[in-house]
């Protein structure tokens, strides 16, 4: 039996169109619009000015704060301006456009293909360093991840999870990472297990990846402390807790951070990340982006630099499908549907999924037949059923008590109504009025 | 881009299911049941199922379009769950008359008039039958014997039911050894060949519907096991300190509507609790308030009587059982 999360879960179509498809090179696009804020935390404050000159892998935007991140140049030329532009959140944020020219890149980048194995930094110069490459949660959090090493006093670490789950339907970037650049990921932990001062770290993969899972099997014998386990396919196992739960049987407390049960969680894009920024000198400015869908006639996976707009990926994967109906960044449970071709390629962009006309329909509403099913599905033991109901009768007070905020968003019970209810819609709006009051009520 | 496209929250995809599916999946899981019942009851059978269903679907249609005034929805099938539910609990020689106002007071009573699907406290079909049994206790209790697929409808020999021979004879200080003798066996029984209810006879048609529903995850097995078990250890006891008295368990549960109320009947998702805990308590509450009227009542048989009273704790057991939140208890490895 293949380990899982105790709890709820679904299991919708697995829809991995472009899980055998080599990684390949976007080419530059014109321009690049750089957001400032593409992460959890404080925006970072730009650095450049209109009509300066930067090079691929220069910092533009500087870290606002502990929790907050570095953003640098992901492309060669001159800034055109900094403006508020449209990104995938739907708002008009301030960004950092960039028009390209040629790919010079910061000499202090080593770009050679070579696999760098040697650990030379201490743990206290690995968090500086990631901290410096503007490394963020790369599954698609976006939590800065030098916070995430920084263990605060009286909390003791003794495992590192590494996020291979890709529970997601349709998203292939990370499988492919981990069939495709499986040392450099394993180097990456290996740091990330120094930073942290643990000697055991763990890689859950789900069983729909048999490929990544013999390879880093066969690769771990020679990296001592480094585990894979094959997990279940069940989504939303690529949730932190439900990840921590599936391999350890551990349960972080409602409320509580994965550093509560002695475990810190990492993506395995996450790891590459790292590996490039400590051993190549390398900051994040590109990542691996699926680009996917029932209607795409190529469906890919683009190593692209950060503010590319979408446009630019849909072209490489074939164009934009006649029948068209929905653009979503990321994946089909928590992906969100974006409004314009242009918005930019994020940090946590882990894909862009085409939805046909008739996929993008909601079901049609019915009444609640009281069946259980979200109940059942909930992974947070929560039921949403009630929670809608609250939600809506703006009850806040039992809303809390019901647990709301302990909801992770994972789209388990929408997904399995079979009235059709949008219960997370509801779920969301309550959510958001609880952590008001809960804001107001400590200050 | 000049096309429209679709702006939605997550999640952007959906299970392949839907009310209605689970209703007609509810039918289908019924059909082997209808059949042993059209089997040995003939004509009948198909009679009060016809009825039954026709005026159900008729009775929720006018009441939605005149009286509440709402779009009819009498596709989503659960109008049909109904009026065959209805059907399988009364005799199969019914007046079609009494049908009628039995499916008058299920879907208008017991479903429509609190709302309809989904807001009803009580089993609209139960609610139906229960209603009958007062109104016209003669023809609710004229059982039909098994005559065979050529029976009509009028002219079916009636008797009584095993329940309800040995409720008499131990009334009359029979000896279980003895009455034994007079019901059919325990196998007879299992594939429905005795007197009783339309669809309640055949408790191996039933069980195959429940590992249908079972299969299509239209319900989960906690209810039903939870009935099953409780009866069979109530009654186990009662026989274990006495099988001159008591009958033995697998008699309990081949008898009466203790399938069709266990599979078909307490696992109606409205009336139901939300989480297993609480389908716990209402199967073994289920259970022992049918034992208690079958051995220390007045009636033969309580199972929709134990289900009704069940169906009044729903509320109560939602509010107080509560599903396990994940991290509720820290547990350190």
């Amino acid at each position: 039996m293949l380990k899982t999360f105790a709890k709820g879960g679904v299991h919708p179509a697995e829809c991995k169109y472009s899980e055998d498809s080599r990684i390949e090179i976007l080419p530059l696009p014109k321009t690049v619009s750089i957001p400032i804020a593409q992460h959890i935390g404080a925006p970072a404050k730009a650095i450049v000015a209109k009509g300066d000159k930067v090079k691929v892998g220069d910092k533009i935007a500087e870290s606002s704060g502990f929790v907050s991140a570095n953003i640098h140049s992901s492309v060669s030329g001159t800034v055109a301006k900094i403006d508020d532009i449209l990104d995938s959140t739907g708002y008009k944020r301030p960004c950092i456009v960039i028009d390209v020219e040629g790919d010079e890149w910061n000499e202090t980048i080593d770009r050679s293909p070579e696999l760098r194995r040697e650990i030379n930094l201490t743990d206290k110069e690995i968090i500086a360093k990631i901290n410096l490459a503007g490394i963020v949660g790369l599954g698609g959090a976006t939590f800065p991840s030098h916070v995430k090493l920084s263990i605060p006093d009286g909390k003791k670490i003794n495992v590192l999870i590494i996020n291979g789950v890709e529970c997601e339907p349709y998203l292939t970037s990370d499988h492919r990472l981990m069939v495709e650049k499986a040392e450099e990921m394993l180097v990456g932990i290996q740091i990330l297990m120094k930073a942290l001062s643990v000697n055991r770290a763990l890689i859950g993969i789900e069983n729909n990846k048999p490929d990544a899972i013999a390879h880093l099997t066969n690769l771990v014998k020679n990296y001592p402390g480094i585990e894979v386990h094959a997990l279940k396919v069940q989504y939303p196992q690529g949730g932190e807790k439900q990840l921590i739960k599936a391999l350890i049987n551990r349960e972080v407390p409602s409320g509580g951070l994965p550093l509560d049960v002695g475990a810190v969680v990492h993506n395995v894009g996450t790891a590459f990340a790292v590996y490039e920024a400590t051993q190549k000198n390398k900051p994040l400015f590109e990542r691996v982006v699926t680009v996917t869908g029932q209607l795409v006639s190529k469906p890919s996976n683009l190593l692209v630099r950060i503010g590319t707009p979408v446009s630019n990926l849909i072209e490489a994967a074939g164009g934009l499908p006649e029948d068209t109906g929905k653009i979503i960044n990321g994946g089909p449970m928590m992906g969100k549907a974006v409004n314009s071709l242009e918005v930019p390629v994020t940090k946590g962009t882990s894909g862009i999924l085409i939805m046909s006309e008739s996929e993008s329909k909601r079901k049609k509403e019915a009444t609640c037949i009281r069946c259980a099913k979200c109940v059942s599905a909930c992974p947070q033991g929560l039921e949403p059923y009630l929670l809608k109901k609250q939600a809506q009768l703006e009850k806040n007070d039992t809303l809390e008590q019901s647990g709301v905020m302990d909801c992770i968003e994972c789209g388990s019970c929408s997904f399995t109504c079979p009235a059709g209810l949008p219960l997370l819609d509801y779920i969301r709006l309550g959510k958001s009025r609880v952590s008001k009051i809960i804001r107001s009520r400590k200050q | 881009m000049n096309k429209r496209i679709t702006i939605s929250p997550s999640p952007h995809v959906y299970e392949d299911t839907s009310v209605k599916r689970l209703m007609f999946d509810v039918v289908i899981a019924l059909l082997p049941a209808l059949a042993i019942s059209i089997y040995f009851f003939g004509m009948g059978a198909i009679i009060v199922t016809l009825v039954a269903v026709v005026s159900c679907l008729a009775f929720e249609w006018l009441i939605q379009k005149y009286i509440l005034k709402q779009e009819p929805a009498i596709t989503d099938g659960s109008a049909i769950v109904t009026g065959i539910l209805l059907a399988f609990n009364v005799p199969s020689n019914l007046p079609i008359g009494i049908i009628i106002i039995g499916s008058l007071v299920a879907i208008g009573i017991g479903k429509m008039s609190f709302g309809g699907l989904g807001n009803n406290p009580f089993n609209p079909a139960l609610v139906g039958r229960v209603f009958l049994l007062i109104s016209f206790p003669v023809q609710m209790t004229s059982w039909p014997i098994p005559g065979g697929f050529k029976t009509g409808y009028a002219d079916a020999v009636t008797g009584a039911t095993p329940l309800g021979i040995v409720k008499e004879g131990l009334g009359k200080g029979d000896q279980i050894s003895d009455l034994m003798n007079q019901v059919p066996s325990h196998m007879e029984m299992f594939y429905g060949h005795m007197g009783g209810s339309m669809g309640e006879i055949a408790a191996a048609a039933l069980i195959l519907g429940f590992a249908y529903l079972l299969i299509r995850k239209v319900i989960t097995w906690h209810i039903p096991v939870s009935i099953i078990l409780t009866i069979t250890i109530f009654t186990g006891i009662l026989w274990y300190i006495n099988p001159e008295t008591n009958a033995d368990p697998l008699f309990h549960l081949l008898t009466g509507g203790v399938m069709l109320g266990a599979i078909f009947m307490a696992t109606d998702y409205v009336t139901s609790p939300m989480t297993p805990k609480g389908m716990w308590i209402f199967g073994i509450g289920i259970g022992i308030i049918t034992v208690l009227i079958r051995v220390f009542g007045a009636y033969p048989e309580g199972v929709s009587f134990a289900i009704l009273i069940m169906n009044s704790f729903v509320p109560l057991i939602n509010t107080y059982v509560k599903p396990k939140r994940f991290g509720e208890v820290v547990n350190h490895g």
